[in-house]
């Protein structure tokens, strides 16, 4: 792929380049400007257009089935600590090792921090504006760890990388992309990130592109409307069990609190009696045992399910972004397409560019059409996986505790105190359960 | 009142047998308990309304006490059982002339007065059906532990509570109970001091303390430690109503997160049968929280005795000794009076006469008070009595923490299951 770059909806980015308090990027940015030349008609953005391109990615959309033979692998991992004059940040070890007959190595390793995973993400928005592209973890968690180095921070971060890249990895047309494989393999990415349309051109084609969503659109076809309407439900779906989910979490933390205390109170007890001293610790040994399974229930279901839902509810967003992206190329097609039927003069090479729109358009929706129903397979699978996964984890803690509190039992009904000869067991000692 | 739907004694007996576990074939041997000769429940609550004492309106609950010769049962007859209707306030009455009659037993408690260690769904009111009918299950215990008791199931007023109806209270007031009742209170609460404490009672004393605290401090940490349990188990119930809207948009998905959302519906509903059965075994702890105070108020008493005692016995003493100082004129310790004779001269030997005829009297009757005041039967009957509760104590408190690793094990059963089905079902989407 050269390294022209298809105009598309940066309304999205604009806000994330605001908010990023990474001052690197926009300083960047700013200087892309004056080096290179800015595309700043609509027709010449049209000459830019490559239909190759787009019929290279409807073939290769409708092979995805065939791309299950993993050969490319990727980790992030290795989190450390890099410090400037300027400011202080987190580089991640990128290792790829790949049969891929594109890369010239089958091994690389790279640093890369996490605007250099904005970048790429955006590239790969800016040349597929419809392929549902998986999201990167959050610039900060507004809950209260302002700490942005924080540990547990980082390693959340870190896996979600890990998690982006092989996404991007196992995506049929994505995954051949050329900003990914110099992502993957460039040592030096500042001199790859200068290249394409700059800052301000970026900035031409958002306003252009606010503008047709503006004009709004004629028809959208219903298929759209109705995958439109799926995405706002999944949108409130999702976001309730993730937050149901850390509801749950919640609670089971405050319940392991009140266990930590619950159990030293048998064996303080203990401590003044004699024939009750040794069944009083063992309680006290069952619950302690217990907290233990307790504990591990939880960090299993907030290192599983909480990232996994956590992952779709970002997901929504880019579903949202995708299908507005749609729409404007839609809209940008009945523009050119009203501006055809009312002009007289240009009747020729307007017909070409509204073509060329059309053209567009229908690229533009088959591949969101196959990449939703990727998309689709993909999000049952991994909520299906984490919810298994969670399930799976809290049958083995029941059966952990369980298997504590059988031990105890049977530890009682073995030992034979010396009042006890056996007369006084035909009473059935357990209430009537079940 | 309806007896259709009662159980059977021995039904009942068998179905809350955690909570009497203290009657166990060996306990029915020892003497002839009145439990040998005669089965007793407490076979259900009502409510009633009525005018109290200040002639106000007032709604209270009444306790069915159910009792039927052991003979009878044990022929298999199927004799209609003698019951009357007993209030908590009739209770209270017995079990504090108990208290009274026989200071040296460590007399079975009554259930809570009022709902305490609730942990929030649990209401405190008196008048909800959970509370009332724990509260029967606990006079029921209550009567049976009196009734089983070697010493306190041969007490006429006992029986009288028992069978007699009406007039019952009439006869306990007759026994002049309440006047020692008052003196007893009084003195269990006053502070004094010993000169020679018995180091057994003083280590007892100091046991049921400890017993008292940490079983307190159980039912405190059980409490919040089963508020937090239900918050656990009832947001789950949140996924279930979430899984099932979701389920409605979804194709392939849709009956995987259906049916999974109906297992998380009922993980949330299995929280409340579980908590229920737990009540149980804090009743268990609370009927020793509040025999610590019984065992308590035996070694009080024994200190009681002890002090009143010391006192007679240094009265005694005092007044031997003046009695020998005036008789001998030799005087040994300091007093106002001989001073005063030193000063303003000796009394008239008629005067002397009378008062060594006084204080002949006194140490006549002082001899008698020692002789009253002696520990030694007061301590015997103690000491056997504490040691029968020990043993009583070591046996229930065990079973009802069988009992405890029993309710948990279900729960976790519950638990396995539950998630196992979710898991199947998270298979299907």
């Amino acid at each position: 792929m050269s390294g022209q770059t298809f105009p598309a909806d940066f309304s999205g980015h604009m806000l994330d380049l605001d908010e990023d308090d990474d001052l690197e990027v926009f300083s960047k940015n700013t200087s892309l400007a004056d080096s290179s030349p800015m595309p700043n008609s609509p027709s010449s953005m049209v000459n830019q257009y490559r239909p190759e391109e787009e019929e290279e990615e409807e073939e290769q959309l409708q092979q995805q089935q065939g791309a299950n033979d993993k050969d490319i692998f990727i980790t992030v991992d290795n989190p450390e600590s890099h410090v400037t004059a300027i400011e202080t940040f987190i580089m991640y070890r990128v290792e790829t090792k790949t049969t891929r007959g594109e890369y010239d190595s089958s091994e690389y390793e790279v640093l890369r921090r996490y605007q250099d995973f904005v970048w790429l993400r955006s590239k790969l928005e800016e040349t597929h504006p419809t392929l549902i592209v998986h999201p990167l973890p959050e610039k900060f968690v507004m809950k209260g760890m302002v700490e942005r180095f924080n540990n547990d921070f980082i390693e959340t971060r870190r896996k979600a990388l890990h998690r982006f890249l092989n996404k991007i990895s196992e995506h049929p047309i994505l995954s051949y992309s050329q900003h990914f494989k110099v992502f993957l393999t460039a040592q030096e990415l500042l001199s790859h990130k200068k290249q394409g349309p700059g800052f301000l051109s970026r900035m031409g084609e958002t306003v252009r592109a606010v503008a047709n969503s503006v004009r709004g659109l004629r028809s959208r076809p219903e298929e759209f409307s109705l995958m439109q309407e799926y995405v706002e439900d999944f949108s409130n779906k999702i976001y309730s069990v993730d937050k149901v989910t850390q509801r749950i979490i919640k609670e089971q933390r405050e319940y392991l609190d009140e266990l930590k205390q619950y159990s030293p109170t048998y064996a303080q007890w203990a401590e003044s009696e004699e024939e009750l001293a040794e069944p009083l610790n063992g309680v006290a040994s069952c619950v302690e045992r217990c907290s233990k399974e307790s504990d591990e229930q939880i960090h299993h279901m907030s290192e599983v399910l909480v990232p996994a839902l956590h992952e779709y509810v970002l997901c929504t967003e880019t579903l949202k972004a995708v299908m507005r992206r749609r729409d404007n190329i839609q809209a940008e097609f009945e523009a050119k397409n009203v501006a055809l039927a009312s002009r007289r003069a240009d009747q020729e090479s307007l017909q070409d560019e509204v073509d060329g729109l059309a053209d567009r358009v229908e690229l533009a929706n088959n591949a969101l059409r196959g990449d939703w129903s990727r998309w689709q397979n993909g999000m049952r699978s991994d909520l299906k996986s984490a919810f298994l996964s969670t399930a799976e984890k809290n049958v083995d803690y029941y059966e952990q505790c369980l298997a504590v509190w059988e031990s105890f039992l049977l530890s009682q009904r073995v030992e034979p105190g010396e009042q006890r000869d056996g007369e006084d067991e035909p009473l059935p000692t357990h209430p009537i359960i079940d | 009142s309806q007896s259709a739907n009662v159980m059977s004694p021995r039904e009942l007996s068998l179905r809350f047998l955690p909570m009497l576990c203290g009657v166990t074939a060996q306990m029915l041997e020892e003497g002839s308990t009145l439990l040998r000769r005669m089965e007793i429940c407490v076979a259900e609550a009502e409510k009633r309304n009525g005018k109290n004492t200040v002639n106000m309106q007032e709604t209270f609950t009444v306790y069915l006490v159910e009792t039927r010769p052991m003979d009878a049962v044990a022929e298999g007859r199927n004799q209609a059982p003698d019951s009357l209707w007993r209030r908590y306030s009739e209770f209270e009455l017995l079990r504090n002339y108990l208290l009274v009659t026989y200071p040296y037993i460590v007399v079975p408690p009554l259930p809570e007065k009022r709902a305490e260690f609730v942990w929030h769904k649990l209401s405190a009111d008196n008048m909800d059906p959970d509370f009332v009918e724990r509260r029967r299950v606990g006079l029921e215990n209550f009567l049976l532990r009196v009734a089983s008791h070697p010493v306190l199931s041969n007490d006429k007023i006992l029986h009288h509570f028992l069978i007699e109806e009406h007039g019952w209270k009439e006869v306990v007031y007759e026994t002049g109970f309440q006047a020692k009742a008052d003196s007893r209170l009084r003195a269990l609460s006053a502070t004094f001091r010993v000169r020679n404490p018995d180091k057994r009672f003083m280590e007892m004393k100091h046991y049921s303390d400890e017993l008292q605290s940490h079983t307190s401090q159980l039912l405190r940490a059980r409490a919040r430690v089963a508020d937090r349990l239900y918050g656990v188990y009832k947001v789950h119930g949140n996924y279930g109503r979430v899984f099932s809207e979701w389920s409605a948009m979804e194709k392939e998905m849709g009956d995987g997160l259906q049916s999974a959302g109906h297992h998380m519906d009922a993980y949330a509903a299995s929280i409340d049968d579980i908590l229920e059965e737990e009540e149980h075994y804090a009743d268990q702890l609370k009927e020793y929280l509040f025999y610590a105070e019984a065992l308590r108020a035996v070694c009080r008493k024994h200190e009681l005795t002890q002090f009143e005692f010391e006192m007679a016995s240094q009265e005694l003493v005092s007044k031997k000794q003046q009695h020998e100082e005036l008789s001998t004129g030799i005087v040994r310790t300091f007093s106002f009076k001989g001073m005063t004779n030193k000063l303003f001269g000796q009394e008239a030997p008629e005067q002397r006469e009378a008062r060594l005829k006084l204080l002949e009297d006194l140490i006549a009757e002082g001899e008698e008070d020692v002789q009253e005041k002696t520990v030694e039967e007061h301590v015997e009957r103690a000491w056997v009595d504490m040691h029968r509760f020990k043993e009583q104590k070591d046996k229930d408190l065990r079973e009802a923490l069988i009992n405890y690793a029993v309710m948990q094990i279900s729960m976790c059963k519950k638990g396995i299951q539950m998630w196992s089905n979710a898991k199947e079902c998270f298979l299907k989407m």
